[in-house]
Order: C-alpha cells, then structure tokens, then sequence
C-alpha cells in the first residue's frame, strides 16, 4: 500500500493550524462536491479530501499521523507499511468518525475500520447508501421505451490510492418518455445494509446521448432542416425525420433561413408530449457551371436586393 | 444490446406524474418529517397539497430534497445556503445547455 500525504491532498503545510485545516477542506469540499463539480473525477477526490480531512482534523490522529511522517519522512505514492508499534503513545477516544464512508486501506491500517464509532458496532444496524450513477440513453430508446444492458462503473480507491473501477451490468427498463435529468429508483440496489439492515437504493440519472440530429430541450426536440432558396420562396412540402418516423411538412412561401416551424406533439412522448422545432437553414446551389453563374446574374439583375440595408451598409 | 430481457429491472421514473407522500418520501431519503418540512418551508421543494399529512412531491421535487440533504451533509450548508444553490446549480445547468445547443 502506498503512503498517502494527506497535508497535499489538502493544499496545506505540515505546520498548518486547525483552522486553516477547516478553511481548506471547506473549500475543497465545495469544489469537488459530486453534486456540484463538474470534474470528471469529482467523486474520487471528494472522497480522498474527506479522508484526509478525517485524519487532519482530529488532533489525536494528526498527532499519530505526523509520527510516521517524521520517523521515516513518506513521500506520497512510496510502498508503505505501518511500523507494529507506530501508535504507541497516543490514545483514541473513538468517536469523530463522521461518515461511514469508504476510507483507503492506508487509512484503516493506521485507523481501523470505523463504522460510525466503535462502540456502537455490534449492535449497530443501518440502511445501505444509496448509489447514483449517470446512464446516456438514446433520444430513440427515450421515444420508444427499451430494455438494455447499462455497464456501471462504480469509483473506489484502491490500497495505493488510485481510482480503480469495478463494473456492475445491470439490465434496466428504459421507460417511454424519459427525459434529460430525470431519475430512475431502483429499490435494493444500491450498498448492501450494516448488521442486517436493508440495501440502499440505486438511483440512475438519465442524460441523452449526443444525436446526429436531434437536440432534446425536455420533451422538445430540435431539428436543423436544409431547404433549397425555391423550397424556401415557392413553398413546398417536404420529408422530415422525427423520433416517431418521418412525415411531410409545409414549408410555406416566403420562408427565410432561421425560420422554426413547430410540429406538434412529435417531440418526446408525455401529458402532454412535446414538439418538434424545424429551423430552416438555406443552402445555396453552387455556382460551378457557366449555366448556374448566368442563373445567378440573372437573378443579381432582375430581383436586386440589399440584405444588409438594416444595416446602414 | 439486445432489446429483451426477462430479468430486466424495472425501476420506478421519478418524473412529473410521480407522487411521494412525505412519509414515503423519509423513508426513500432516510431523515425524519421534520427535516423535511424545513426544507419545504425554506421553498426547497414545493409539494402539493395543503397539508404535511396530504403532501406530494413529483421527481423534480425529489431530487432537490435529496440533493440538499448531501449539500447540508457534507459542506455544512444551512437550509437557506442549500436553497440558493439548488436554484443557482438549476440556472448554472440551464445556461450550460443553452451553451451546448449554440456552440452545436
């Protein structure tokens, strides 16, 4: 196992009071905070800063704690394995553990395993965590409703202090109409229970898959439509895919580009379902023939225009 | 990938239909009544139904229950504190998604 400096993870000296000790993991807390960050490894170093803090934060351990640093002088990552007589001397009083978390095995071979105070181990029954995890699903299953296979990888860190991952399939029903944000419980399937008592639960939060198309704004889907300048000015009725299939839509005469056309309750299905925003992008044909160049002339001479007379220009 | 399963889970949506009595919804969270009617009265989550004992709470609801029992839990943000972030960390994700569709 390796030698964890929990004076770095904090950001601070060895000779650090109390305080700034608090001041630090108060403002690590708040930036590594899963439900906050958005660091990829947001949950790992939550964890790791917490540890620390637990450790840092009671005189007693930090007194153990800088006993080895300075017998030996650890540098973080070294091979570490704690000297049989390292906590002589120091007495604990137990309590101060505050979460049940899950320490490193650095820290439970100076520490111990600590549940929530030692006292109270044998007859102490609680509830599992519950667990959260992320799932993409694709704006297709989130139309339809599916079954499918999710991968978890659940973040733990290991003796030596890196994140290692353990993946747990699942097979989970996808229910219609989802939408971005929203949670699925699953009841039990979360962390075992203590001495007995039940499983928490399990809850997965849905975000979308990016979609070569489709952009989902809740129920609503949006959708950029190339027409051509005569579909455009003519009008005319043309094919547009949905999540639901495809179906014909009027673009009516005199459209721009940047025009949005809605459809009507073909976005993600609910009570009521969304709607589907078509914006209108014009693609102008190249001119690559001396036909097209002369179209275009004719054009230039005969409906002249000045899209920028708004402008002043 | 495969679309059936018969051993699929089937877990419960929390989304806008859903409705949680405020019993229900201290077991699912594990903290007593009190706590919640805190956070109700600080405008955390907004049940409907006029009373504790007639109280429901949709998915959206739920979510900032649970959210500010973590943020009160581990960064020792009060009730007030927990509120303001939960409507700061809702407009923070708005405008990321706003961002996300303009820079598509």
């Amino acid at each position: 196992m390796e030698f964890k400096d929990y004076y770095k993870i904090m950001g601070v000296e060895r000779n650090a009071t109390q305080d700034d000790i608090k001041r630090a993991y108060r403002r690590l807390a708040r930036k590594y905070h899963p439900d906050v960050s958005k660091e990829p490894d947001a949950e790992a170093r939550f964890k790791e800063v917490g540890e620390a803090y637990e450790v840092l934060k009671d005189p007693e351990k930090r007194a153990a704690y800088d006993q080895i640093g300075s017998r030996n002088d650890w540098r973080a990552g070294q091979d570490f394995r704690p000297p049989p007589d390292w906590n002589t001397g120091f007495e604990f009083s137990g309590g101060g553990y505050t979460e049940a978390n899950d320490f490193s095995d650095f820290f439970e071979s100076l520490f111990g395993r600590f549940r929530g105070g030692s006292q109270r181990e044998s007859a102490f029954e609680a509830r599992g965590q519950d667990h959260h995890a992320r799932v993409l699903v694709s704006l297709e299953d989130a139309f339809h409703g599916a079954t499918r296979t999710i991968t978890l990888q659940m973040p733990r860190l290991d003796a030596e202090g890196h994140v290692v991952t353990h993946a747990r399939n699942l097979n989970v029903k996808i229910p219609k109409g989802v939408i971005e944000g929203q949670q699925i419980r699953l009841t039990g399937q979360g962390a075992g229970g203590l001495g007995g008592g039940p499983a928490g639960d399990l809850y997965l939060e849905i975000a979308f898959q990016p979609h070569p198309l489709f952009k989902a704004d809740k129920r609503d889907i949006h959708l950029e439509l190339p027409v051509t300048p005569w579909e455009a000015a003519l009008g005319r009725t043309v094919t547009v895919p949905t999540l639901g299939g495809d179906v014909q839509l009027k673009i009516p005469p005199g459209s721009q580009s940047g025009n949005i056309l809605r459809l009507k309750g073909r976005g993600l299905p609910g009570n009521p379902p969304g709607d589907q925003y078509v914006q209108l992008r014009i693609v102008t044909p190249k001119a690559d023939t001396d036909a097209a160049k002369s179209l275009y002339e004719r054009m230039a001479r005969e409906m002249p225009m000045n899209p920028r007379a708004q402008m002043g220009a | 990938m495969n679309a059936e399963h018969d051993d699929a889970l089937e877990g419960v949506l929390l989304d806008d239909n859903i409705r949680v009595s405020l019993r229900e919804l201290c077991d699912m969270c594990d903290v007593n009544a009190e706590l919640i009617v805190e956070m109700v009265s600080e405008g955390i989550a907004e049940p409907e139904g006029s009373e504790p004992h007639r109280w429901r709470f949709t998915g959206a609801s739920i979510q900032r229950i649970q959210i500010a029992i973590r943020l009160q839990r581990d960064l020792k943000v009060n009730l007030a504190g927990a509120a303001l972030a939960l409507d700061l960390l809702e407009e923070l994700a708005e405008l990321r998604h706003m961002r996300g569709r303009l820079l598509a």
